[in-house]
């Protein structure tokens, strides 16, 4: 189905402000302020732990846990980083080899 | 939001749909105030730039001394932004010419994210924000479904980790900055 110019401008107009309202939100609700509250300082502090491992959980929340293959492939390849990582501390190999991983798998051991 | 332009869905549900699905970038900004603020022109690009991806590298990121903290986080932003871009019109371009099938290359996202959170782990040595994010992430995807659960997560988790400040306050020898 074809588009309209004007209706795909307004689409990626409406998409880029409403996304740059989202992360703007706390620098307008904060940015002004002289010394931010302790608590805000102390969420920045702590967040990223937090906000990193709910990202990994929503990259993986496709996974069927009911049904084969039980994200097993997923699960694998990710323990697969976390090995490869911790032994050669080099990114490259981790997310390259993982990414190998993760594909040789649902190739052979678990097809779709 | 592809699928949304090509049934042709009225402005007002882009707008809401995409506040929903970005809600998650409400918090990316809270750690940034004040290193954003002080960047004069750059500071509404830094905050326009917080995409997942950078806002991961800039929260994990260990500034030597002799490098000036906001000329690296700009570039960080910079050239995320940049390859972004780039990879996006290079796929379109010659995506269709790869002659082997190149699914589950996405999960190269996903190792990212992990490896970056192995790194945070090893850095901090705090393990209490990590497991409040699993375990309200996966209660929300259990009760919600995966297509809504991360803004009532990163809420319950912010509620969490107000419970949990004195705890995570205690274990303070992380060299967190």
């Amino acid at each position: 189905m074809s588009v309209s110019v004007w209706y795909a401008i307004a689409v990626f107009a409406t998409v880029a402000v409403c996304t740059w309202v989202t992360r703007a939100l706390p620098f307008m609700v904060f940015g002004n302020k002289k010394e931010l509250p302790p608590f805000v300082t102390y969420l920045g502090k702590v967040l990223p732990g937090a906000i990193m491992a709910t990202l990994v959980i929503y990259c993986l929340r496709a996974i069927d846990l009911t049904r084969f293959p039980f994200g097993l492939a997923e699960l694998i390849s990710v323990a697969f980083v976390v090995v490869v990582h911790l032994w050669r501390k080099n990114m490259f190999w981790s997310i390259g080899g993982g990414t190998l991983c993760y594909m040789i798998l649902i190739r052979t051991v678990f097809p779709f | 939001m592809i699928p949304l332009l090509v049934t042709g869905a009225p402005i007002l549900t882009v707008a809401v749909m995409t506040l929903l699905i970005n809600s998650r970038h409400i918090f990316y900004g809270i750690g940034f105030i004040d290193q954003f603020r002080g960047m004069g022109r750059k500071y509404p690009y830094m905050v326009l730039a917080l995409t997942d991806e950078t806002y991961v590298l800039l929260s994990t990121c260990k500034y030597p001394p002799e490098v000036d903290r906001d000329k690296a986080a700009f570039y960080i932003s910079l050239f995320n932004h940049g390859w972004w871009i780039f990879g996006s019109v290079l796929g379109v371009l010659i995506g269709t010419l790869i002659p082997f099938d190149m699914t589950g290359i996405d999960f190269c996202m996903t190792a990212l994210f992990v490896v970056l959170l192995t790194n945070h782990i090893k850095q901090t040595k705090k393990l209490i924000p990590v497991v409040i994010g699993i375990i309200s992430a996966l209660l929300f995807l259990l009760l919600l479904g995966p297509a809504n659960f991360i803004l009532p997560s990163l809420c319950l988790t912010v509620v969490l980790l107000a419970l949990f400040k004195n705890r995570i306050d205690l274990r303070k020898e992380g060299a967190v900055s």
